[in-house]
C-alpha cells in the first residue's frame, strides 16, 4: 500500500494544476470552472486519504458534503454563463470588462 | 525498506493517468476535449479512492460527476457554440506563469510534506489491513444519519436552492409560442369580436357580369 505522503503529493500535484489553469486561461470561461473543478477534486482526495489512514470516517462525510456544494456550485456556475452568453454573446475571459477592472 | 506491491502500481499507473490527463485539461485547445479529459481525471481518480477503500464516495464521484456533472459541461459546451473562442490568444503569455505557480505551490506542498516537519510515517497503512466489521457505506450511513443529521438535510436545502437558482436564471420566456391565455380569453366580450354588419338583404348581379369580374 502507498504511503499517506504518496497520496497526498498526487493530491498538490493535481492542486498545482488547477490553479495554473486558472491562471494560463483567459479565453474560455468554462475551462476555468473546470479547473475549479480538478482543485475540489485534488482536495477531497486529500480528505479521503487523512480520512484512511486515521481511520476515521467523518472526513469521508465531509467529502459527501463537499461534493454536494460543489455540484451545485457547477449547475449554478453554468447557468450564469448561459446567461452571459446571451447577454454578451461571448464567454471571453477578457472580453468581460463592464467593471472596468 | 520499500517494497513494490501490486498495490504500488496500481496507484502508479492511475496516478500518471489523472496528472496527464489533468494536464490536458488545462491546455486543451478545444474546451470538449478538456471536458472529456476531466472525466478520465474523474475516473483515475476514482480508481484511487477505491484504493483507499472509500468505495461509496469513489462509487458517487463517478455517478454524480461523471453522470450528471460532466455531462452538464458538455451539455453547456456543445450549447454555446464556442469554435471562435477555442483559439488562444494570452495561452503563451501566461504560460510562464501557470508554469511557475504550479512548480511554486506544488514545490511548497511537498516539501511541506517532508518527514521533518509532518511527521505522516507513523500512520502507516498495516494496521488497516484487518477486515472491518462493518463496511464503508455501513459505516457513514450511520455518522451520516446520526452525527451529522443535520448539516445532512442542510445540504438538501443547498441542492433545492442550486436546482431553483439555476431554473430561474437559464429560462427564458417562451417567444413564439402558441398558447392560450385564458385570463385574456374570460376577459374577452361580445362587443370586442362580434361586428355587426349592416347591408342590403339581395343586390340582384346579372350572372354574366359576375362571371366576367371573376375573370
Amino acid at each position: 500500500m502507498p504511503t499517506l505522503t504518496e497520496f497526498l503529493i498526487l493530491a498538490a500535484i493535481l492542486f498545482g494544476l488547477g490553479i495554473a489553469g486558472i491562471i494560463i486561461n483567459r479565453k474560455n470561461l468554462i475551462v476555468l470552472l473546470m479547473s475549479l473543478e480538478l482543485i475540489l477534486l485534488s482536495v477531497n482526495t486529500n480528505f479521503v486519504a487523512f480520512s484512511h489512514f486515521l481511520k476515521n470516517e467523518i472526513g469521508q462525510v465531509f467529502v459527501f458534503f463537499i461534493l454536494t456544494v460543489a455540484a451545485s456550485e457547477a449547475a449554478i456556475g453554468l447557468a450564469i454563463l448561459v446567461v452571459l452568453y446571451r447577454k454578451l454573446n461571448t464567454i471571453d475571459v477578457q472580453s468581460l470588462d463592464a467593471l472596468k477592472g | 525498506m520499500l517494497t513494490v506491491t501490486p498495490l504500488h502500481i496500481i496507484f502508479y499507473i492511475f496516478a500518471a493517468i489523472a496528472i496527464s490527463s489533468g494536464i490536458a485539461v488545462v491546455t486543451a485547445q478545444n474546451p470538449i476535449r478538456s471536458v472529456l479529459s476531466l472525466v478520465v481525471t474523474f475516473f483515475a481518480m476514482a480508481v484511487i479512492w477505491m484504493m483507499l477503500q472509500a468505495e461509496f464516495l469513489s462509487l458517487v464521484l463517478l455517478l454524480v460527476y461523471v453522470g450528471a456533472v460532466m455531462t452538464l459541461f458538455l451539455f453547456v459546451v456543445m450549447m454555446l457554440n464556442s469554435d471562435r473562442e477555442a483559439k488562444y490568444g494570452g495561452f503563451v503569455h501566461y504560460l510562464p506563469w501557470g508554469i511557475l505557480i504550479l512548480l511554486l505551490m506544488t514545490g511548497l506542498i511537498i516539501v511541506a510534506l517532508f518527514p521533518n516537519y509532518f511527521t505522516l510515517m507513523m500512520y502507516s497503512s498495516e494496521a488497516n489491513s484487518a477486515l472491518p466489521v462493518q463496511s464503508n457505506l455501513e459505516r457513514i450511513g450511520t455518522l451520516l444519519y446520526t452525527d451529522y443529521v443535520y448539516p445532512f438535510e442542510i445540504a438538501g436545502v443547498i441542492l433545492l436552492a442550486a436546482i431553483i437558482a439555476a431554473i430561474t436564471l437559464a429560462h427564458r420566456d417562451p417567444r413564439r409560442r402558441k398558447v392560450q391565455d385564458p385570463a385574456k380569453q374570460s376577459l374577452a366580450r361580445r362587443e370586442d369580436n362580434v361586428r355587426l354588419v349592416k347591408m342590403p338583404a339581395e343586390n340582384p348581379i346579372k350572372r354574366g357580369d359576375n362571371d366576367a369580374n371573376a375573370h
